[in-house]
């Protein structure tokens, strides 16, 4: 195998130099605990403090109102669950979307079905877009809650998130995003959205894994959700993962500092695939919207194809991809979002997901189609449902 | 992923990838909804029963493929009733096993087999000792609707 063409990096991204760099000193050097009280461990209070900064600065918050969780995961978990907590009194109604990641939905199970939840799933458009005359109409007096994540995982669909602020601040509703997919990727200022909570994760963004935040907005009356020691105000106890802070940190000043020119090199590969796919591999359809779109982010259906083949096959050359098929969700259904967006169950087996990053060239994606394109006749050519269809078109 | 070197072997290399014209027998299971659909072509000597050919067509995951190519390899030059002993847990001993969320694959081997000999069956007014009618045996043209899992 020559190189690898990794084209997965909404799954996670590799950990920038400089980041690791940043890091090193606070494993074997700095390794004081950040609540000790000799000037040695001040240097680690100091770290975290810097990491903060750098984070509330990309959001336009306050560094008070960021808080390092474990993950995007525990951040989703935690919003969810610590605000229903505290303004069930209130009601008991939340509102989000059928195309939320699993760490949204699952937890609305939970919630519905072990605390007396009540949860709409809003619908979205082909596109994967939520319609806000429909957000609207779901609210009632027991809405306490919405949350609709910034931009898809899967279909890169970016959401009107400053509408959906709008809407929950004229109803005097908590709005919480999962932004793990756009931070630092797009612009965001939660107070220009009305955003109440946002959930982050490090490794999307160059940073480290095992590290994310949940940004709570001054006010908000939500508890903790680990207990034991007073960190992060006294709201997720736990010693400080001081190099992953100190990563993360790194890592979304990088990010932020080239977010526009990045972003802009990305869109431009990314339309230049999604082009080709488009004219030179009959029966495809692009998922997610043209324009409201990670800049990053390409997903493709390739009708009479199966996605984990396709992947497989794709991993012969050193490309790495994902698919929204049943064989790589582990069950047997595909992809909840490519359903949500109306793709038959059929078309949404044949997805791929490609998602670019700073280091991808047009070269590579260019060696990537050019794969792509015998990969799948390769696989049409055994499969019987194409089979079936040029025998009925012939 | 956790696919053992004899599968990724068939995947990458299926053997009898193709269709048999005028096939004594077809086999159509599976469903485009699961995500995964296998046809199989038998061609059988109608004196002495052996499968003196087959082929495979399918849609669906690497175990799929795998399961196929190697079902195929393994009926062809037996008897049906030898082939009849092919079973889908041999299939997965012969490719050194599948992940275990992938064993209900193997059972459309199987299947596609036995939806063969059954439409080799039919066409000849003949029993074969314990086949029975394919449960989901989807006939070419028809929409891939199907009972849910």
């Amino acid at each position: 195998m020559g190189k690898m063409i990794y084209l997965d990096n909404a799954a996670t991204t590799k950990t920038a130099p400089e980041v690791v760099q940043a890091m090193m000193p606070y494993f074997s050097e700095y390794y004081g605990n950040p609540s000790s009280i000799y000037d040695f461990a001040g240097k680690s209070k100091e770290a975290i403090t810097r990491g903060r900064e750098q984070i509330a600065e990309v959001l336009g918050a306050k560094k008070e109102e960021i808080y390092f969780t474990a993950g995007g995961s525990e951040s989703d978990n935690w919003a969810l669950k610590a605000a229903f907590e505290a303004y069930k009194s209130k009601g008991n109604h939340i509102i989000t979307t059928k195309i939320e990641h699993h760490a949204i939905l699952h937890t609305c199970e939970y919630l519905e079905k072990e605390r007396g939840a009540k949860i709409t799933y809003l619908d979205v458009d082909e596109n994967g877009i939520v319609k806000l005359d429909e957000l609207e109409k779901a609210i009632t007096p027991e809405t306490i809650l919405i949350s609709v994540m910034f931009a898809n995982n899967e279909i890169g669909t970016i959401q009107p998130i400053k509408e959906i602020g709008r809407i929950a601040k004229e109803h005097g509703i908590l709005f919480h995003t999962d932004a793990v997919q756009a931070f630092c990727q797009v612009p965001i200022n939660v107070d220009e959205c009305n955003i109440d909570m946002l959930s982050s994760s490090g490794h999307k963004i160059n940073g480290p894994k095992g590290i994310g935040f949940l940004y709570i907005r001054k006010g908000v009356k939500i508890r903790s959700f680990v207990h034991g020691g007073a960190q992060e105000r006294k709201r997720r106890a736990g010693t400080e993962n001081v190099p992953g802070i100190v990563g993360y940190g790194a890592a979304a000043a990088r990010a932020n500092a080239s977010m526009k020119e990045r972003t802009a090199k990305e869109i431009q590969i990314r339309d230049h695939m999604i082009q080709r796919i488009e004219t030179e591999i009959p029966y495809v359809k692009v998922n997610g919207d043209r324009v409201k779109r990670l800049p990053n982010n390409i997903n493709v259906s390739f009708q009479f194809v199966e996605g984990e083949s396709l992947l497989l096959m794709l991993d012969n050359y050193g490309i790495c991809a994902s698919s929204g098929s049943a064989c790589t969700s582990g069950s047997l259904d595909p992809s909840h979002v490519l359903l949500a967006i109306g793709l038959p169950h059929e078309i949404a087996h044949g997805s791929l997901r490609m998602t670019l990053s700073e280091e991808t060239t047009m070269e590579d994606v260019d060696f990537v189609i050019d794969r792509l394109k015998e990969i799948v006749e390769h696989l049409r050519n055994m499969s019987p449902l194409y089979e079936d269809f040029v025998k009925k078109h012939k | 992923m956790a696919y053992s070197e004899k599968v990724m072997d068939h995947f990458q290399h299926p053997r009898n990838v193709g269709e048999i014209e005028d096939a004594s027998g077809v086999g159509t299971v599976g469903n485009a909804k699961c995500g995964d659909i296998m046809r199989i072509f038998l061609d059988i000597d109608d004196e002495t029963h052996i499968i003196k050919d087959c082929k495979f067509k399918t849609f669906g995951c690497g175990a799929a493929v795998a399961t196929s190519s190697m079902a195929t390899e393994m009926v062809k030059g037996k008897t049906i009733e030898e082939a009849m002993q092919v079973t889908n847990k041999a299939v997965m001993e012969a490719l050194d096993g599948l992940p275990p969320v992938k064993v209900h694959c193997s059972l459309l081997a199987e299947e596609a087999i036995h939806a063969a000999l059954w439409d080799y069956a039919q066409k000849h007014h003949i029993e074969i000792e314990g086949l029975k009618k394919p449960k989901s045996d989807i006939h070419e043209g028809e929409e891939a609707e199907e009972e849910e899992y």
